[in-house]
């Protein structure tokens, strides 16, 4: 769930396939971030550069590439925080961006950041770049948790078995930072890179055909693309690698005869040995787990009771069978009834501070004796409107947001994902589709760009259509304003408890549709079988709850907060002129009302409800103050600010038990807003997709409003 | 001896251990496992079954990885 302005792209320029990175001083260093997923990249990336790019406890939150700079002692650093892989020879999508970056960025030296408490399977990844770059530095960060963890490693072994300098850092603390800059400073700048790093062994009969190669190849390649490497990529082809790979005159290297003579008779030699495309693939991965696992053995210490065992106790409860699914059911709806409870008192208060000011205005606009109509304008078309949102929104989102940031920290959303697998497995559908929909509860938008953790297309594409049938913050408050006003009935604790268990209900019918529609895609336009699938439960981390409060209202919640005020307040205007401006006695809001009510009338709403969903285009946020809107201008009330005169509002406008249900339905299911929908389109590139994604949820909202109204 | 006898991943029990002797898997399923570190001799356990009984999540080398049976009956062991 992070959209934030970082992740819109209003940061720095620089983008994750053309690689182009704008220096802001000519002497400006460019270090490549790059590490497994969820190692603490991102904060380390935001503490260096002050940033706020979002972090949060799952693999794979960063799916491209954010750039922040940063001065230390004088010196400019431009850090690329690439998104998180456990290796640079696969093709998802991330691991593409991560990998072009290090090999054809150009970067001044790579920062591989490891987690310290899995340092085994982080070398690896470690091992690949230094076959690319010698300029590399080990960052070990989550030093705290190694030590809670009783694991202690040797950085000077490590530093010298890698042939690297090994830094280590706290970075939620900031510890190790300026170390890890001096660090950077002394091995970008070094001309002659240390080159005792000798690379992960191959049985012996690769390893003289690889050098033979490596002799001819030398001459022809450009002195920054390191032989070994491109030796091994071009003996087993990487069709996306050899695209880039050129020599000094920039011709691709496959179109050199002499090369290609090489490569076959090398091959020919490797067959001849008994080797296979894959077999060959496989005794280069190898060469690099076993290297990992002989440094690990003599640099890392475990203290024998050491171990997960508070994790796994956790996960006990989490995952298993009998309880996981019940305890997920649980958290969800305490974190609705805590939103529910804990808004309820900053609603009222901000409600009745924000119509105390809007009387203060209409003092003024009196004193400046404005014409009346200016007064009506303003005041009770655009300043209402905002009150409106501000009073209603505000008070969730700022509750859920936070909450939810806690469970994404602490690192509950990949069990999550673990526990319902098997549903999305049953369509067909990609297991981390369940971390693309938690996101979506924040932000749909958001949640769209984070399918790209998903590798498949198919699998995307099923994630990106579904995502927004789950409702986002956006659609929170007014869900829980419809809830509390039409469905609950009981005062204090008894009520919010009610409330948050239908909300909880509601939540769960929106999981169902997005587990019924992926079925349904799968099997009609998005055929095809579920591809494979690992996903990473990544250790339960301590959440930074003052940072995360902070930071999730500041960053976020406002700042789709501000999103839908600078809506607001244009529709606000809109609606009051479309209330105030009359053809033959009848305001245009009546008129395209009355046209819209005979088609709304066939789903269970009014004309109003569906002129607001349709001007709500914008931001979801909207939609119900303009219901309200829509509404004051034809009806005199002048008490707005409690729930209970909003009931009676809605009641003298017809509303019945079933418009309120075929609302709460629209408000699950129905068109994605503009923002989401420009979201789809960038990440799918076609209007056939993102028609789909405009069409699926509406038709479900409305058809079920269909069915809902045959059956009143 | 009945230990060395080769078996599908899936068929581990929670809490119950075996050594990778073989993957199945080819393209960019087996490089993933690779990745991951998981490569014949390597060790693994099985510490949860979800609610279904699909996925499972193992140890590989100190972390937990979820995997669906469709790709863990193409990983074979040998229980120890």
């Amino acid at each position: 769930m992070g959209l934030t302005f970082d992740s819109t792209g209003g940061s720095a320029a620089c983008s994750a396939r053309e690689l182009s990175i704008q220096k802001e001083e000519p002497d400006d260093l460019i270090i490549a971030l790059a590490g497994n997923p969820n190692v603490g990249k991102s904060t380390i990336f935001n503490a260096l550069t002050g940033m706020h790019q979002h972090t949060g406890n799952w693999p794979g939150k960063t799916v491209s590439n954010a750039c922040g700079r940063c001065e230390y002692h004088g010196q400019g650093y431009l850090f690329v925080d690439l998104p998180g892989t456990y290796s640079i020879m696969a093709h998802s999508p991330e691991e593409v961006v991560a990998r072009d970056f290090i090999c054809f960025g150009k970067s001044d030296a790579a920062v591989v950041v490891c987690d310290a408490t899995c340092l085994e399977r982080n070398l690896n990844l470690v091992l690949q770049v230094l076959e690319i770059t010698p300029k590399t530095i080990l960052c070990l960060n989550l030093m705290d948790e190694a030590k809670k963890k009783k694991i202690y490693i040797d950085t000077n072994l490590l530093s010298k078995k890698l042939g690297i300098p090994v830094i280590q850092t706290t970075a939620r603390d900031k510890k190790g930072l300026e170390n890890l800059l001096e660090t950077i400073l002394v091995v970008a700048k070094n001309p002659a890179p240390n080159i005792n790093t000798t690379p992960a062994p191959l049985p012996r009969d690769i390893e003289n055909v690889l050098s033979s190669l490596c002799q001819s190849l030398e001459p022809v390649l450009p002195p920054h693309l390191p032989v070994r490497w491109t030796a091994l990529r071009l003996l087993c082809p990487d069709s996306q690698i050899i695209e880039h790979l050129t020599d000094q005159n920039g011709i691709p290297l496959t179109e050199n005869s002499q090369i290609n003579s090489q490569i076959s008779s090398a091959l020919d030699t490797l067959h001849q040995a008994g080797y296979t495309d894959q077999s060959l693939r496989d005794k280069i991965v190898f060469s690099l787990v076993h290297r990992a696992e002989q440094i690990c053995s003599a640099c890392v210490f475990t203290a024998p009771n050491s171990s997960r065992e508070f994790d796994r106790k956790l996960d006990h409860i989490f995952l298993s069978p009998k309880t996981g699914i019940p305890v997920m059911l649980l958290l969800l709806f305490l974190v609705f009834w805590l939103t529910i409870t804990g808004a309820n008192y900053p609603s009222a208060l901000l409600s009745n501070l924000l119509f105390w000011f809007q009387e203060r205005l209409s003092d003024f606009f009196v004193f400046l004796h404005a014409p009346q109509w200016l007064h009506d304008m303003l005041v009770l078309g655009v300043y209402r409107v905002l009150a409106w949102v501000v009073s209603v929104m505000l008070p969730p989102m700022a509750i859920f947001f936070p909450l939810f940031t806690l469970l994404e920290d602490f690192g509950y959303l990949p069990r999550v994902a673990f526990n319902l697998d098997h549903c999305f497995q049953k369509a067909n559908a990609c297991g981390k589709q369940a971390l693309t929909m938690c996101m979506g509860f924040g932000c749909n938008a958001a949640g769209v760009v984070g399918c790209r953790i998903i590798d498949s297309p198919r699998e995307r594409l099923i994630a990106i259509l579904t995502n927004n049938l789950v409702p986002c913050n956006g659609r929170f408050p007014s869900l829980i304003a419809l809830i509390s006003m039409f469905f609950v009935v009981g005062q204090g604790i008894f009520h919010s408890l009610l409330s948050s268990a239908a909300l909880t209900l509601w939540i769960l019918l929106s999981i169902g549709m997005t587990f019924l529609s992926s079925r349904l895609l799968s099997q009609t336009v998005l055929k095809g079988e579920a591809s494979s699938f690992a996903l990473e439960l990544p250790p339960y981390r301590r959440p930074q709850i003052g940072k995360v409060i902070v930071r999730s209202v500041f960053d976020r919640t406002l700042f789709v907060l501000g999103r839908a005020a600078a809506v607001a307040a244009p529709a606000g205007l809109l609606i009051w002129l479309l209330a105030n401006f009359t053809i033959d006695g009848e305001s245009l809001l009546f008129i395209l009302s009355s046209f819209l009510d005979p088609f709304a009338q066939a789903f269970g709403i009014d004309g109003v409800i569906l002129l607001a969903f349709i001007l709500g285009f914008p931001a979801n946020e909207i939609v119900f103050p303009l219901i309200m809107m829509g509404y004051l201008q034809s009806s005199v009330l002048m008490e707005t600010e409690n729930l209970t005169a909003l009931h009676s509002l809605l009641l003298a406008n017809g509303w019945t038990v079933q418009t309120a249900i075929a609302v709460t339905i629209l408000f699950l299911f129905h068109w994605p807003c503009s923002t989401t929908c420009l979201t789809i389109w960038k990440e799918t590139k076609s209007l056939k997709w993102t028609s789909l994604a405009f069409l699926l949820p509406t038709a479900i909202g409305f058809g079920l409003c269909f069915v809902l109204e045959l059956i009143f | 001896m009945s230990s060395s006898a080769t078996l599908p991943l899936s068929k581990l029990r929670e809490g119950q251990k075996g050594q990778v002797s073989d993957l199945l898997l080819s393209g960019e399923m087996r490089r993933r496992l690779q990745d991951l570190g998981l490569i014949p001799g390597t060790c693994v356990s099985c510490l949860y079954q979800s609610a279904f009984g699909d996925p499972c999540a193992y140890s590989v080398r100190g972390a937990a990885i979820a995997l669906r049976q469709t790709d863990s009956q193409k990983i074979l062991i040998k229980l120890c």
